[in-house]
């Protein structure tokens, strides 16, 4: 059993790390509904992680409290070691947990560009009076955000769309456009929210592909959400399993085939 | 040059002048409007209320001297000091700051995600609420306002085109100042929200609070910051409607006239505002000028709204607005 300050190395090379998000005995409720019941899970340092379940399992749930949009009843979150107080989601964010939507919430008036700046806007800290008069600290800022999100879009293959508004691209595109925003802040924990929802095999393959790449790329630690098995197996080192808000399996990929709770939830148990 | 023409351009101009101080108010709504989708009612008031505490901070008027001295029996009006108009505004503008906090701490806070029409209920309340308030803190006898803008006829015009057209043209001082003071502001405003951090957080709001808040942007803080802004631009309209008229309970009716200026322009464009604000000012001088004569005059009451009420036919977004397209 490993130790939460431990880290190993995958069969395909890269280093895990140790636990840099730790969700103690969650519980959240809405009203009478329990969507999430006792749950436990950690997340280490530059691993995929995934988060998987049939509909309605609280998957998403669980994602909304780790970046702050939900506050559960009962349980704590531990980041980077210690016990993370209740926080909005912008502050959420300020900490370096970056997130994509499961239905996509991009500036759609903006251009892709303007959305991949607006990732940078925490890294601005130069004062208004200095932004008025443009001199110094506010413009070097200003270049190497720029520099920072072409170098994003750039990897994400977007670059021929760079000035065309969100509004007008197709849904695959603009996941990537979301992932390219979340990605250019930087993230200490980047949390996608079924990044491949409603995409065909073709966009379902190229997004897996830069998962992959930008995990290997950058370190990046990803959490996400997912409820195609098969995509899930392919990409992340280390599943969760919900159902019905509860825990019903953690482990490697290959843990989870095995694990017969698991194979129940998805194929359903005959009642005899 | 025939007189008629040189008059009609004389009137021409006048409305654009006039334009001007619409389109100032019309620029508080819509910076609201972007930012929180609120349609705020009480814009016009707030300009009152600004120019209201601008006229009591430089005069040194005790706030509240009504109700201190019924209830303590005092008899205080004044401190007694004058202050300068350069701090008076300073001061006006933390008042109305503090507004804004207060309005998004207390009104606001409480009703995100409400349907449009509770938040426009709110603000319609707000704007009684703030009338209230102006006269209770200030009293309500019209008030001469003077910060020291240049007032009267512009000698330098009225030669220039005498010497040109055989007819001196009246255009007032304070129209020039505040045509050029607004366009300064709107100058101000496009270049802040384009290319500074707070007008790229306060552009993400208006465009996804759910989006936004995953970039780290405070919804609160922006909001706050909005109210401010259009604060400062409800002081600037204040500060020119009265000089040009004194500070008056009237001039929160102003607030109406923006109303065909936003559906002219359009309720979500800067630039929107600032036309409609100038075609309707021209439009109504002119009409005035022309047809007035011939149904007996006072159309200036009736014109920007029958304008507006054509656009609302042909073109409900107006010139700038977005188009909306329901997708079936």
């Amino acid at each position: 059993m490993l130790d939460s300050s431990d880290s190993y190395v995958t069969e395909d090379g890269r280093t895990i790390g140790a636990v840099v998000m730790e969700m103690k005995n969650i519980t959240l409720r809405f009203g009478g509904v329990v969507a999430i019941k006792d749950i436990s899970f950690d997340i280490r340092q530059g691993e995929i992680r995934a988060i998987i379940g049939p509909n309605g399992a609280g998957k998403s749930s669980m994602l909304n409290v780790i970046s702050g949009f939900y506050v559960p009843q009962e349980g704590e979150v531990f980041f980077n070691g210690k016990p993370r107080p209740q926080m909005r989601p912008y502050e959420v964010a300020q900490q370096g947990i970056a997130r994509t939507f499961q239905n996509i919430a991009l500036f759609e008036g903006m251009t892709v560009l303007d959305n991949v700046m607006t990732g940078r806007l925490n890294k601005m800290n130069s004062g208004l009076l200095a932004q008025a008069i443009w001199r110094g600290k506010a413009e070097r800022e200003e270049i190497e955000n720029r520099e920072k999100a072409e170098k994003i879009i750039d990897f994400l293959e977007i670059q021929h769309i760079r000035k065309t508004p969100v509004s007008r691209l197709p849904y695959g595109l603009k996941k990537r456009v979301e992932l390219a925003r979340a990605l250019v802040a930087e993230p200490n924990l980047l949390l996608l929210d079924e990044p491949m929802a409603g995409m065909n095999v073709e966009e379902k393959e190229d997004m897996s592909r830069f998962i992959l790449d930008v995990n290997d790329e950058f370190g990046t630690t990803i959490a996400l959400i997912e409820h195609d098995m098969g995509v899930v197996m392919d990409l992340s080192d280390r599943v969760v399993v919900m159902d019905y808000g509860k825990k019903i399996g953690d482990g490697t990929p290959s843990d989870i085939r095995n694990n017969q709770a698991v194979i129940d939830a998805y194929l359903g148990v005959a009642h005899d | 040059m025939p007189e008629q023409l040189a008059f009609a351009m004389e009137v021409f101009f006048n409305g654009l002048m006039a334009g001007v101080l619409y389109s100032l108010v019309a620029l508080g709504f819509v910076l609201i409007f972007k930012a929180s989708g609120i349609f705020n009612y009480a814009q016009g008031v707030m300009a009152l209320f600004s120019a209201l505490t601008l006229v009591g901070i430089m005069e040194g008027q005790v706030p509240f001297s009504h109700i201190i001295n019924a209830v303590f029996g005092t008899d205080i009006h004044h401190f007694g000091w004058h202050v300068p108009a350069f701090l008076a505004i300073l001061g006006t503008m933390a008042v109305m700051v503090l507004f804004a906090w207060l309005v998004q701490r207390y009104i606001f806070r409480h009703l995100v995600g409400q349907e449009p029409i509770i938040l426009f209920m709110a603000t319609i309340g707000l704007a009684y609420f703030l009338e209230g308030v102006g006269d209770l803190m200030w009293g309500s006898e019209i008030k001469k306002l003077d910060v020291g803008l240049p007032q009267g006829i512009n000698d330098m015009i009225d030669v220039t085109t005498y010497e040109w057209f055989g007819y001196g043209f009246f255009i007032d001082n304070l129209d020039i100042v505040a045509t050029v003071i607004a366009a300064l502001l709107v100058i101000a405003l496009v270049i802040f929200s384009q290319y500074s951090k707070e007008g790229r957080a306060m552009r993400a709001v208006a465009d996804d609070h759910q989006a936004a808040l995953s970039v780290g942007v405070s919804l609160n803080f922006v909001w706050i910051m909005v109210w401010s802004v259009a604060g400062f631009v409800a002081l600037v309209a204040g500060i020119m409607w009265g000089t040009k008229s004194g500070v008056q309970f009237s001039l929160s009716l102003i607030a109406l006239k923006a109303l065909p200026v936003l559906m002219l322009g359009g309720f979500t464009s800067i630039p929107g505002a600032i036309v409609g604000g100038l075609i309707i000012g021209v439009g109504e001088k002119l009409f005035e000028f022309a047809i007035g004569p011939m149904v007996g005059g006072a159309t200036e009451n009736w014109f920007a709204y029958v304008l507006a009420l054509i656009f609302l036919v042909f073109r409900p977004q107006g010139l700038f607005g977005e188009k909306i397209i329901e997708r079936v």
